[in-house]
């Protein structure tokens, strides 16, 4: 929809204001925006400034350490990428056989736990202070300190579930941030019975808690219509995991991609096809890709992913309560995907809720305290995982040389899924807001709101080692340029004298 | 002699020993800890690592490969010693790659525990980010010289215990590295087992077994808990 302000023609005679950093979000992160004389946006963009290398460096490494050592990618959601891995490298040691009923549970008990803290951090740690106080509201008070001293009983509840979803994974992992549990080919330690009834002494009231969480997030989207629908507007297709009968499944399942007029433009694809579907696009003022889907082109192949694509894209969950969420959820859509960025808040709440389920159900499993927790299998040399991180679709590729260390890697991380759509949206509060008006805090927030509704994690997502244009340029101690090596974004290199 | 005879004085507390003990040995038997690496209880002295250095009668020397002498007097836990101590496992940071965060050995090796012990909080030298070769030819076993502080342990070990002679140290000062006696120089090409001694006494994780991902969980691994009386006997003979 605003497109056309990625890049500007003349920027010689554009004013520049720049948001650096993007605060209240995982990451670095800044927006450059070019004004004209009357203040007209004339390019908006969310340029990722951080520079990671792990593609590149576990290359060498033994496979058995990769998902223990990529889950240091991230201190949010580092579980996510732990069971990822996990997923690619079971193909290391059990092929195409499945892991044990007990180690599939167990691994998807603290998934769940673990989404369901990252998403209570997110929406009132980080995102609830907009949403509570406004957009325009002092930004010595906008923020958490200021949620927990004027609505103490939220700001509580928001740390309690958040505390809970750790529990979990400090009982499986031995640590709230980077254990070790999962492993190729299954899962380390039983959870024993002790830990289990430790776990489901406070479900319930999680389950309570999360449900009063969406619908709080839901009467927050629904109170300011249609101004909170047309908020950073995009308009794109959603790609998320489901099960075989089309039910979110955060674990496991196949890709599904719904179009922004609600047919199906993929079902049922297989995600270790990842590459046939998705390709990702370098861009020269930016650490991070731009993926689309490959066989739709750049445009009518954009989509995003996260707890709006999981919402939007199931035809059911696979719990009540939460089920009954999403139903309303689909209602306001009117048979169409719900398109609001600020929507996301909502279906990310709606998420949560499903996590707590699950986590109920998981946990009055029998299975849940089984003690087979690994198995055997032929051996392959290439394995996939994909699974919903609590920002979308987190796919994990590997595959080993002749000693068993890893030659390759690829890793596409939820938030690189979501670049466009966040650039769009900055793109549309830019142009929506800012045109011809004085610039203050509030309208500059007003963008990072349309950023945090994604709830990115800017350093997970940066990982274009090797493939980044880049200029280098020998400067003569007068000032003159000497000579430049260039790498261009197809890999091409060239060397020119100035 | 009378067996009264037969002790020492380490910072202060009497120590008794047997003829022929060093003072680590006897410090051992005592449950009294002496920050070391390159000494095992099942291996001949080597004397190389330099950790376990303490004042014997006001002199610099190494526990482990110093006899204890009835009536001397050693110095151990000082600040002084603790400091030297400190800079010694700095150096051995900073000359290999040692990333704890994602290694199997985390928790069960000797080199992370000692600096926790003395106090290490960061590598304080510039790394030296050496490049060094990973050998993982074996079927059983990996070898990630990144992680090597060429104690020699699988060298002794493999020499005098499996009498294979697998292992040798190569070179001298900063450029020593372990070597393996193969036409290769990969592991793969020996007949070395994870059944060996040498297997079994590598202090880190530069000799692992392939096989096994994280053995331990987090609350169960060896150094889990500090360094205290109770486990030093244990780890004596544990590592």
């Amino acid at each position: 929809m605003y497109e056309h302000l990625e890049t500007a023609e003349k920027t010689q005679d554009l004013s520049r204001v720049v948001i650096e950093p993007v605060s209240r979000v995982e990451g670095h992160g800044k927006v450059t925006l070019l004004l004209d004389a009357d203040r007209r946006v004339r390019q908006a963009r969310l340029h990722i400034v951080e520079f990671r290398g792990f593609e590149r460096f576990i290359q060498g490494r033994p496979f058995r350490e990769i998902p223990t050592l990529v889950q240091r990618l991230c201190g949010i959601c580092p579980v996510s990428h732990l069971l990822a891995a996990s997923k690619a490298c079971d193909h290391f040691v059990i092929g195409k056989a499945k892991i044990t009923p007990s180690a599939e549970k167990l691994r998807r008990l603290l998934h769940y736990g673990q989404v369901l803290q990252s998403n209570a951090l997110h929406f009132f740690h980080l995102a609830s202070p907009d949403l509570l106080f406004g957009f325009d509201d002092d930004a010595a008070h906008r923020n958490v300190v200021g949620v927990i001293n004027d609505h103490p009983e939220l700001g509580l509840r928001g740390i309690r579930m958040r505390k809970y979803g750790q529990e979990i994974i400090r009982i499986l992992t031995g640590k709230r941030v980077h254990g070790t549990g999962s492993i190729p080919g299954g899962f380390l330690t039983p959870l024993s019975t002790g830990n289990r009834e430790l776990l489901l002494r406070d479900i319930d009231g999680i389950i309570e808690w999360c449900q009063a969480s969406t619908a709080l997030a839901r009467d927050i989207f629904l109170s300011n219509q249609p101004a909170h629908t047309l908020f950073g507007q995009t308009e794109s297709a959603f790609m998320s995991l489901v099960d075989a009968n089309g039910a979110a499944d955060l674990y496991d399942g196949v890709l599904r991609v719904t179009g922004a007029d609600g047919r199906i433009m993929v079902d049922g694809h297989q995600p270790s096809h990842y590459h046939d579907l998705i390709r990702e696009e370098v861009k020269p003022w930016s650490y991070m890709k731009f993926p689309y889907l490959s066989s739709f082109g750049r445009q009518a192949g954009y989509y995003r992913v996260g707890p709006l694509a999981r919402v939007n894209n199931s035809v059911c969950m696979p719990t009540p309560r939460a089920e009954e969420a999403r139903r309303e959820f689909a209602a306001f859509g009117e048979g169409k995907p719900v398109q609001a960025t600020l929507a996301q808040h909502w279906a990310r709440m709606i998420d949560t809720l499903l996590c707590a389920e699950v986590i109920r159900e998981l946990l009055l499993d029998p299975d849940i305290v089984g003690t087979d927790l690994m198995t055997s299998g032929d051996p392959l040399r290439e394995g996939v995982g994909v699974i919903e991180a609590p920002r979308g679709t987190l796919i994990h590729h590997y595959r080993l040389d002749d000693d068993d260390n890893i030659q390759f890697a690829n890793l596409i991380v939820s938030t690189t899924h979501n670049n466009r759509g966040m650039n769009d949206s900055v793109r549309a509060v830019a142009a929506e807001y800012f045109d011809g008006r004085e610039i203050t805090e509030g309208l500059l927030n007003r963008i990072e709101v349309a950023i945090r509704a994604y709830d990115p994690c800017l350093s997970c997502a940066t990982h274009a080692l090797g493939q980044m244009p880049l200029v280098i340029e020998a400067i003569s101690p007068e000032g003159q340029i000497q000579s430049q090596l260039i790498r261009h974004a197809d890999g091409l290199m060239e060397r020119s004298p100035a | 002699m009378q067996e009264s005879e037969f002790s020492f004085e380490l910072d202060g507390t009497d120590l008794p020993f047997e003829p022929g003990q060093s003072i680590m040995e006897a410090a051992t038997q005592a449950g009294v800890y002496i920050p070391h690496l390159c000494h095992h209880p099942d291996l001949r002295r080597n004397g190389s690592c330099k950790l376990c250095t303490v004042k014997v009668n006001g002199r610099f020397g190494s526990a482990c490969a110093l006899p204890a002498q009835a009536g001397c007097t050693v110095e151990s836990n000082t600040s002084e010693l603790q400091e030297m101590r400190r800079q010694i496992v700095q150096m051995l940071f900073v000359e290999g790659n040692h990333y704890c965060p994602f290694c199997e050995k985390s928790g069960n090796c000797q080199l992370q525990v000692v600096a926790y012990h003395v106090g290490m909080v960061d590598m304080h030298f510039p790394p030296f980010n050496t490049a060094r070769q990973l050998d993982a030819s074996h079927r059983e076993m990996l070898l990630d010289r990144d992680r090597c502080i060429q104690c020699a342990r699988c060298v002794r070990a493999s020499q005098d215990l499996d009498k294979k002679n697998i292992f040798g140290l190569a070179g001298r000062g900063m450029n020593i590295r372990l070597v393996v006696n193969s036409d290769s120089g990969l592991l793969g090409d020996t007949d070395f087992s994870s059944a060996d001694h040498a297997a079994q006494v590598c202090p880190t994780g530069a000799l692992i077994r392939k096989d096994q991902a994280y053995p331990c969980p987090i609350g169960s691994r060896l150094y889990d808990t500090p360094i205290s009386q109770h486990t030093i006997r244990q780890d004596a003979r544990h590592d």
